[in-house]
């Protein structure tokens, strides 16, 4: 085995390589949830069509967009290899378990999470980036430019509220996820000091709560909308 | 006050047996016993009946050889912080307990019997790079290789790994990552390390995996059972010089 196998497909490597997945995907959120809270302006949705336009034909958005798409699978793949290897590790389980005295539940639910936030992608993307690419979307005009109305798409689905509270919970799944990755992607990195492991544990923990919780306040706020 | 309490102890005759719960009654237990003092009483009475005792590690009873090895109520070494097996005392439980004692469960660690694992896995990790090389000949002078205090300190620190497994056993994933890491970490930080700084890590994380471990997950629980109570720090070290390795090494 080379040393390059030998490196990705070792343990340790393997968690590298879901911690800079990880960390880029913790980057991602932010640049999205950015561009969605323009979905909360009272401009009719002019500022958001605009900005799905500019994302969906800027070339260097969309070579980042196929990055993003990759490394989502290269996270979900990895993930899969060191869970089946660690239950493999313990084949007979322990008939009394410790419960969360030595361990949060979020840390030892990564796979869980994980498998509910990818059904979350999967009709997230089904909902609104296959429609916007393959479906019949109405067109509006801002400014003298013709473009599909994302806007619309978006309040309307939000009018049910079913896909609003669905959205709602996969905030909730996403944080208890960010709750254990953000720090521990640091950790798999090899980054532990005391000069700056309290800072990130402190930023890991508020970036848990805050993204989701501002992702969630945009169904909220256009269901409420829509019954007035 | 003494105290009567019901145990629920794994039974297994031998690596091929399924194995079972047994639930044994041992009245008038002193608090100022031991954990394996209270075993022995159990396995007195065992004997005198003709039963097979109960098997199970132990060796210096002090809490330092890292032989006393059983999960006590879901937990390694029991409820305490911070103490292995022998120096938990029963002063800890209360009249009536039931108390569930099952062997280390991990498959790098195979149950010889009853709650005596294997952990040779762990021998064959240090044999694979835990170790330092040391010219024969005189007696060399103390302190003359200058060592920062806080080099000493973490290098001390993450030398009090007894072996004992509680972090597999603790592990949700049997992953033997914080005892690897101790033994990486505790020479990696001194100079006398240095000479096989790269190929130790590489071979112990590879003999480690090739043991059957799982992989890290940087849930913690480890450094909250483990008996010396050595940090998850040495893991991320470990992690960092695993990646320098990879990196620097010469192991193409």
């Amino acid at each position: 085995m080379s040393w390059i196998t030998n490196t990705l497909t070792s343990t340790v490597g393997r968690k590298v390589i879901m911690a800079l997945t990880g960390l880029f995907l913790t980057l991602f959120l932010a640049v999205h949830l950015a561009g969605n809270l323009q979905l909360l302006k009272n401009d009719g949705g002019e500022s958001f069509n605009i900005y799905t336009q500019f994302m969906a034909h800027n070339p260097l958005i969309q070579a980042i967009s196929k990055g993003n798409f990759f490394f989502i699978l290269l996270h979900i793949y990895v993930s899969f290899t060191l869970y089946f290897r660690n239950k493999k590790a313990r084949p007979v389980g322990y008939k009394v378990a410790p419960g969360n005295v030595s361990s949060s539940w979020a840390s030892r639910s990564m796979t869980l999470l994980g498998t509910l936030i990818l059904i979350f992608i999967l009709l997230h993307l089904r909902g609104y980036w296959y429609v916007l690419k393959f479906g019949h979307v109405p067109m509006v005009t801002v400014n003298g430019v013709e473009m599909h109305d994302a806007y619309r798409l978006v309040v309307e689905s939000y009018q049910n509220p079913l896909i609003a509270g669905f959205y709602i919970l996969s905030m909730g799944v996403l944080a208890f996820h960010l709750w254990h990755g953000f720090s521990s992607a640091f950790q798999s990195l090899g980054l532990s000091h005391v000069k700056y492991t309290g800072f990130i544990k402190v930023v890991g923990k508020l970036y848990a709560i805050v993204v989701p919780a501002l992702f969630a306040l945009i169904p909220i706020m256009l269901y409420l909308k829509s019954i007035g | 006050m003494n105290m009567n309490l019901k145990l629920n102890i794994w039974r297994q005759k031998n690596a091929n047996d399924k194995g079972k719960f047994v639930t044994y009654e041992v009245s008038d237990v002193s608090p100022d016993m031991s954990f394996l003092e209270m075993i022995d009483v159990l396995n007195e009475d065992l004997t005198r009946k003709g039963e097979d005792p109960v098997h199970f590690d132990h060796d210096c009873r002090e809490g330092i050889c890292g032989a006393c090895s059983m999960v006590i109520n879901g937990r390694a070494h029991g409820p305490k912080r911070g103490i292995t097996t022998c120096q938990l005392h029963m002063r800890s439980f209360k009249e009536g307990d039931s108390i569930t004692i099952e062997p280390w469960r991990a498959d790098a660690f195979p149950v010889v019997k009853d709650l005596v694992v294997d952990r040779s896995a762990f021998d064959r990790i240090i044999q694979a790079g835990g170790y330092v090389s040391v010219g024969t000949g005189g007696t060399p002078d103390a302190n003359a290789i200058p060592i920062p205090k806080k080099t000493a300190d973490i290098a001390m620190d993450a030398a009090q790994c007894i072996g004992c497994g509680a972090c597999v056993a603790t592990c949700k994933n049997a992953s033997a990552m914080l005892f690897t890491s101790a033994k990486i970490s505790q020479l990696a930080v001194l100079p006398q390390g240095q000479t096989e700084r790269y190929n130790r890590v590489e071979k112990m994380i590879m003999q480690m995996e090739e043991e059957g471990f799982g992989g890290c997950t940087n849930t913690g629980a480890c450094e909250v059972e483990c008996p010396k109570e050595i940090s998850i720090e040495h893991i991320a070290r470990a992690h960092r010089e695993f990646i320098a390795a990879k990196a620097c090494s010469h192991n193409v």
